[in-house]
């Protein structure tokens, strides 16, 4: 593809997937996935809901397993040896739709605590780490209210804090924006684009069209389990290939 | 109205204010919650009707009791023909009530003291937060401690008993670092090893500051009822844990083991494991070996309660959203790590009112022990008071001091737990 060399940000390949495969039950979810992402890249992954995107970054980091097929992050094969599997996850960070923080820790534990128990950061240092980064998404001030007491937007913020404590080489996002009020979408925004103007490689499932043509270098389309287009941010709206993409961003761009 | 009226525009924004100070009083109080309505009033007044006749029935009986008779006889002579209790029972029959009544009366300082050290000994796992963890040292020992007083015997058997506990902490962290779970059943058996060694090494010792021995079955009273519901209730937890989280394992032999181990336990009477404990238990057991029959009653009960434990806890951590095991995963955290730190925290916080149900019944439950001839309080109350010619024929007071024991003790478990419940609320729903 003459694309893909335009695209490319390094030649450092951060995450191999190749035909990669999954089914729940006899459900065939994730049909012949090949992806490479290369370390500096943003990925934004678009599609109808029930096409695999959230699926297929979940497997990146284990959360789901894959039945046929290969992932290589970062160098490490992805096997069931859990030694394997814990390893890529502590260099892949994931943020989630429904923020999951520890709502029995403070700001500061639900930051704190990884860094302490699987890089065994001494504490000092890991609150130091951690106040950085929350100061970075500007909540320093909220280190010691627990998830409860913020609102939605604080709470993804602070997820994203919490990843990035562990300083992770590749972020998984998984619809951060959809469960917030519209008010408080941006400040997440930000704090992402913040993140991509810094160089992380970032992979991110979201409806947030605007964001994509701003932030990705790469928008990729999936339905029913396939990967239906890749492309430039600027191709990919204004130039769609398949049939299946242009009823796709005809609907979400419509009004 | 014409158009201009409807459209507005807020100049200043309204500062917050405090609500309208209610009106409060006693009076108030009394007409919302008391006289409300006609119906209400008149459930009020029969309301304070009956409560006046159950008043007026029982204070006599407190105030004319009697604290000092020799019998239930002399008592009635006394009193007269006069509605009174005779509480005399209580305090001529007080040691025997809690101690049991073969427990040597000079040793009772012995128990006496192990309960004021339990306080001691509990106070710190109870306030973690508020009390310097390295009394947590005094709480791993108290075991040890309480054993010696309340049993008596060399101090060699409850330091050898503390050395195997520590070799095997020992051994469990060496091997920490390879694989947990072959940590674990190493020092269990570098534990067992060392116990079984010491019972050759330990006989030069049994000289060395020995306490008078008090064999299991000269014990009795409320002591036993507060030994069975201490110990079991704190083995239990663990256990309970350790099986809810068993069965939710991915390994189908643990899984099994679990499952089978709880669905049984939960589908048998306690009492009939308890005569399990007693007669049956010991056709098993090589002849001549002599297994304490207090022994053999823990583990019982613990094993009951543990399963019910074990059921409760399930449901905590059924109640927490995926997205909590997933957080915890993602962040590279293994499994040891994750269930520790993130969802047995969460879960057991959730199920403080089943543990709490289940900790009370057990307690009560120890009452039990009295069917198969052991003489806790219930026992003692059953056999040898209510048997003796002095005090045949004193029931209320004697069982109505049972229950106030009992339900002393229940309601501070309960006020605890619910305290604890308020401390460990970070929602703020």
């Amino acid at each position: 593809m003459a694309a893909e060399t335009q695209m490319k940000i390094s030649d450092e390949v951060a995450i191999e997937i190749v035909k990669m495969n999954k089914w729940y039950g006899a459900f065939h979810v994730l049909r012949d996935i090949d992806l490479t992402v290369y370390q500096g890249e943003r990925i934004v992954i678009a599609g109808p809901s029930g096409s695999g995107k959230s699926t297929l970054i979940r497997c990146i980091n284990a959360l789901e397993e894959h039945q046929k097929g290969s992932i290589k992050v970062d160098g490490t094969l992805l096997s069931n040896d859990l030694k394997n599997i814990d390893k890529i996850r502590s260099e892949v960070g994931m943020v989630f739709q429904h923020f999951n923080l520890f709502p029995h820790l403070t700001i500061l534990e639900n930051c704190t605590l990884a860094p302490i128990w699987v890089r065994k950061i001494p504490k000092k240092e890991a609150e130091e780490i951690a106040m950085h980064f929350l100061t970075k998404v500007k909540i320093p001030e909220q280190a010691d209210k627990y998830p409860g007491q913020l609102s939605g937007g604080q709470q993804q913020r602070v997820a994203i804090a919490r990843s990035l404590c562990m300083r992770p080489r590749i972020m998984l996002f998984d619809e951060p924006t959809s469960a917030l009020d519209p008010e408080m979408i941006s400040e997440v925004l930000d704090t992402m684009i913040q993140l991509a103007e810094e160089g992380m490689t970032m992979i991110c499932v979201t409806h947030e069209m605007g964001f994509a043509r701003k932030v990705a270098n790469r928008v990729i389309f999936m339905d029913q389990g396939q990967i239906v287009e890749q492309n430039e941010p600027e191709e990919f709206f204004n130039n769609p290939q398949s049939d299946r993409t242009k009823l796709f961003l005809s609907q979400i761009l419509g009004h | 109205m014409s158009r201009e009226q409807l459209s507005f525009v807020r100049s200043h924004m309204l500062p917050e204010a405090p609500p309208p100070t209610a009106e409060t009083g006693a009076i108030k109080w009394l007409r919302e919650n008391l006289f409300s309505s006609p119906a209400n009033t008149l459930l009020t007044l029969v309301s304070a009707y009956v409560i006046f006749k159950i008043v007026m029935g029982a204070a006599p009986w407190f105030i004319n009791g009697i604290w000092d008779s020799p019998s239930l006889t002399a008592c009635r002579e006394i009193l007269g023909g006069k509605v009174g209790g005779c509480f005399a029972v209580l305090t001529e029959r007080w040691n025997q009530l809690l101690f049991g009544f073969k427990y040597p009366p000079e040793l009772y300082w012995r128990p006496t003291l192990a309960f004021v050290l339990l306080f001691v000994a509990v106070a710190p796992v109870l306030f973690i937060k508020y009390l310097p963890r390295k009394l947590l040292v005094f709480t791993g020992l108290y075991p040890f401690i309480a054993f010696w007083l309340i049993w008596g015997g060399p101090i060699a058997t409850p330091v050898f008993a503390l050395l195997g506990v520590l070799v095997g902490i020992f051994v469990y962290f060496r091997l920490l670092r390879t694989s947990a779970g072959v940590a674990v059943i190493a020092g269990f058996l570098a534990a067992l090893v060392f116990w079984i060694l010491s019972g050759y090494l330990k006989a030069p010792f049994d000289g060395f500051l020995a306490m008078e021995a008090v064999a299991s079955r000269d014990m009795g009273g409320f002591m036993i009822n507060l030994m069975l519901g201490v110990v079991c209730v704190s083995l239990s937890l663990p256990i309970g844990i350790l099986l809810a989280l068993g069965r939710q394992s991915s390994m189908p032999i643990i899984k099994w083991i679990c499952v089978v181990f709880i669905e049984f336990i939960r589908g048998v009477p306690l009492i009939t494991l308890l005569f399990v404990a007693n007669v049956v238990l010991a056709y098993f057991l090589p002849p001549g070996t002599n297994f304490d029959l207090i022994l053999r009653v823990i583990i019982m009960i613990t094993m009951f309660s543990s399963a019910y434990i074990a059921e409760v806890i399930r449901g905590g951590l059924a109640a927490l959203p995926r997205g909590q095991y997933e957080a915890a995963d993602s962040l590279g955290l293994d499994y040891a790590q994750s269930m520790q730190l993130i969802i047995l925290p969460q879960a057991l916080k959730i199920s403080i009112p089943g543990i709490v149900n289940v900790a009370v019944g057990l307690f009560k439950d120890t009452t039990l022990v009295s069917v198969i001839s052991m003489f806790d309080i219930v026992g003692m109350i059953r056999g040898p008071i209510l048997a003796s010619p002095e005090w045949n024929g004193v029931y209320w007071e004697v069982f109505g001091f049972a229950c106030v024991l009992f339900f002393i003790t229940c309601y501070g478990i309960s006020q605890y737990s619910q305290w604890l419940e308020r401390q460990l609320q970070t929602d703020h729903r």
